[in-house]
C-alpha cells in the first residue's frame, strides 16, 4: 500500500490525489499561485475600505457642492500632480522589479525596489509639505491639539515596523534599531514643539520650503484658523469641515498604505540582498508589487477627485 | 490564459510593454489635468465623469499589465471585479435614494 502510494507520488503527482498528509508539500507553482490569490483577495477588501470613503465623499459633495468647491481650492493641484507622477513611476519600477525577479536577477530587483522606496519617501515628503500648508491655515487632522500626537504615533509606527522587519530577518538589527530609537526621540521633540508653536512655512525655507510657501500663498483662499477655532457652532462651515475631514481620512489612510507598502518592499529588498529570489521563487516580490500597485490605483482616483474636479 | 504559464511561475511580459504602459499613464495624467483645468464643460457632472472615466482607464491598464491581471485565472478576475461591483451597487443605491429626499 505504501509502496504504490510512493510510486504514484514520484511518477506524476497530477494524476492521483494522495490525500491530506501531503497537502503541505505544495509544489512551487501551487504555492506561488495561492499566495498571489490571497493577495488579490486582500486587495479586494482594500478596495471596499476605500470605496466606503469614496461613497461618503461623493454624497457629501453632492449635498454641499458649493462648500466643497471652495474648500478644495485650498489644495494645490500641482503638488497632487507631482505626487501622481511619482507614484506612477514607482509603480513602473515595482513592475520592473517583478520582471527582474522572474528572470532571477536579484541585483536588478534590489535596484528597482530601492528606486520604488525612494519614490515612496518623495511622495511622503510632498504630502508632509501639503499637510503643513493646511495646518498653517488652521486645518488640522483630528483638531489642532491632536495633530502633534498623530505625528508622534506615526513615527512610532514607522520605527516599530522597520525594527520588526529587520529583527525578523537579522538584517543590520543594531543599525536599524538605533535609527528607529533616534527617529522616535526626534519626533517626540518635533511633536512637542509643534504642539507649542504656531505653524509657519517660512521656517522650512532652508529645506526647500520656499516654493511650498509661494504656492501656498498663491492658491489659498480662506483662512480657517479663526473660523474653526472660534466657532462653537459646528454647523457653521459644515461642508468645509466635512471636506477637510474626508481629505485627511482619505489621504491619511492612503499615506498609511504608502508607509506599509514601503515596509513590505523593504522586506523584499532585504531578501534580495541575500539573493533569495530565483525563477522558481519570487512570491514576495510579486505580492509586494501587487500591494504597491494598489496604492497607486487608489491615488489615481484620489488625485482628480480631490485636486482637480473643484 | 493558463497555457502561457507553463514554462515559468507567472507570465513574463516583454520589457517594452512596461515602458508603453508608463508612457500611456503619463499621457493620460496630463490629459486629465488639461481637461479639468483647461476645458470648460457645461456641467460639473460632465467634468467629474470624464475625469473618473480617464482614471478608470489608467487603473485598468495598471491592473492588466503591471499587476498581470490579463494573464490571471478566472478566480482572480472574480476577486478583482466583485468589490467593484459591490461598490457600484453602494454608490448607485445611495444616489438613487439621496436626491429624492
Amino acid at each position: 500500500m505504501e509502496n504504490t502510494k510512493d510510486k504514484d507520488m514520484s511518477s506524476e503527482n497530477k494524476t492521483i490525489e494522495t490525500g491530506p498528509p501531503h497537502v503541505h508539500h505544495m509544489d512551487a507553482k501551487t504555492a506561488y499561485q495561492s499566495a498571489k490569490l490571497g493577495m488579490w483577495l486582500f486587495l479586494a477588501t482594500e478596495i471596499l475600505l476605500f470605496g466606503g470613503l469614496f461613497t461618503a465623499f461623493a454624497i457629501y459633495r453632492y449635498l454641499y457642492l458649493e462648500e466643497f468647491t471652495q474648500a478644495a481650492m485650498n489644495l494645490d493641484w500641482r503638488m497632487g500632480a507631482i505626487n501622481t507622477a511619482i507614484l506612477i513611476f514607482s509603480s513602473f519600477t515595482a513592475a520592473i522589479a517583478v520582471d527582474a525577479a522572474q528572470h532571477g536577477d536579484n541585483k536588478r530587483v534590489r535596484k528597482n525596489v530601492l528606486i520604488t522606496l525612494i519614490c515612496g519617501v518623495g511622495f511622503l515628503v510632498i504630502k508632509f509639505f501639503e499637510y503643513k500648508g493646511k495646518a498653517h491655515h488652521g486645518i488640522f487632522p483630528g483638531g489642532a491639539e491632536n495633530f502633534s500626537l498623530i505625528i508622534f504615533l506615526g513615527a512610532i509606527l514607522i520605527a516599530g515596523a522597520a525594527f520588526t522587519i529587520a529583527a525578523c530577518h537579522k538584517y543590520k538589527v543594531k543599525l536599524v534599531g538605533v535609527c528607529s530609537v533616534l527617529l522616535v526621540v526626534a519626533f517626540y521633540f518635533i511633536s512637542d514643539s509643534l504642539s507649542h508653536m504656531e505653524f509657519d512655512l517660512a521656517t522650512l525655507i532652508p529645506f526647500g520650503g520656499k516654493e511650498a510657501l509661494d504656492v501656498h500663498h498663491a492658491v489659498s483662499t480662506v483662512d480657517y484658523s479663526e473660523i474653526f477655532k472660534k466657532s462653537d457652532d459646528y454647523s457653521a462651515f459644515f461642508g468645509h469641515r466635512v471636506f477637510f475631514g474626508l481629505y485627511y481620512c482619505m489621504t491619511g489612510l492612503h499615506a498609511l498604505h504608502v508607509i506599509l507598502g514601503m515596509g513590505l518592499l523593504f522586506w523584499v529588498f532585504i531578501k534580495a540582498e541575500t539573493n533569495r529570489f530565483s525563477t522558481d521563487y519570487y512570491t514576495p516580490v510579486e505580492v509586494g508589487a501587487l500591494y504597491w500597485h494598489l496604492v497607486d490605483l487608489i491615488w489615481i482616483y484620489l488625485f482628480p477627485l480631490l485636486y482637480l474636479v473643484a | 490564459m493558463s497555457e502561457h504559464d507553463n514554462n515559468g511561475l507567472g507570465h513574463i511580459l516583454p520589457f517594452k510593454v512596461y515602458v508603453r504602459v508608463l508612457l500611456a499613464l503619463v499621457v493620460l495624467t496630463v490629459l486629465t489635468v488639461y481637461i479639468a483645468k483647461g476645458v470648460e464643460f457645461e456641467s460639473d457632472i460632465v467634468t467629474i465623469s470624464v475625469a473618473m472615466f480617464i482614471a478608470s482607464i489608467k487603473a485598468g491598464i495598471v491592473a492588466l499589465f503591471f499587476m498581470h491581471l490579463k494573464y490571471e485565472n478566472p478566480i482572480t478576475w472574480l476577486y478583482a471585479f466583485f468589490p467593484i461591483f459591490l461598490l457600484f451597487t453602494l454608490i448607485g443605491g445611495v444616489f438613487l435614494d439621496n436626491p429624492l429626499r
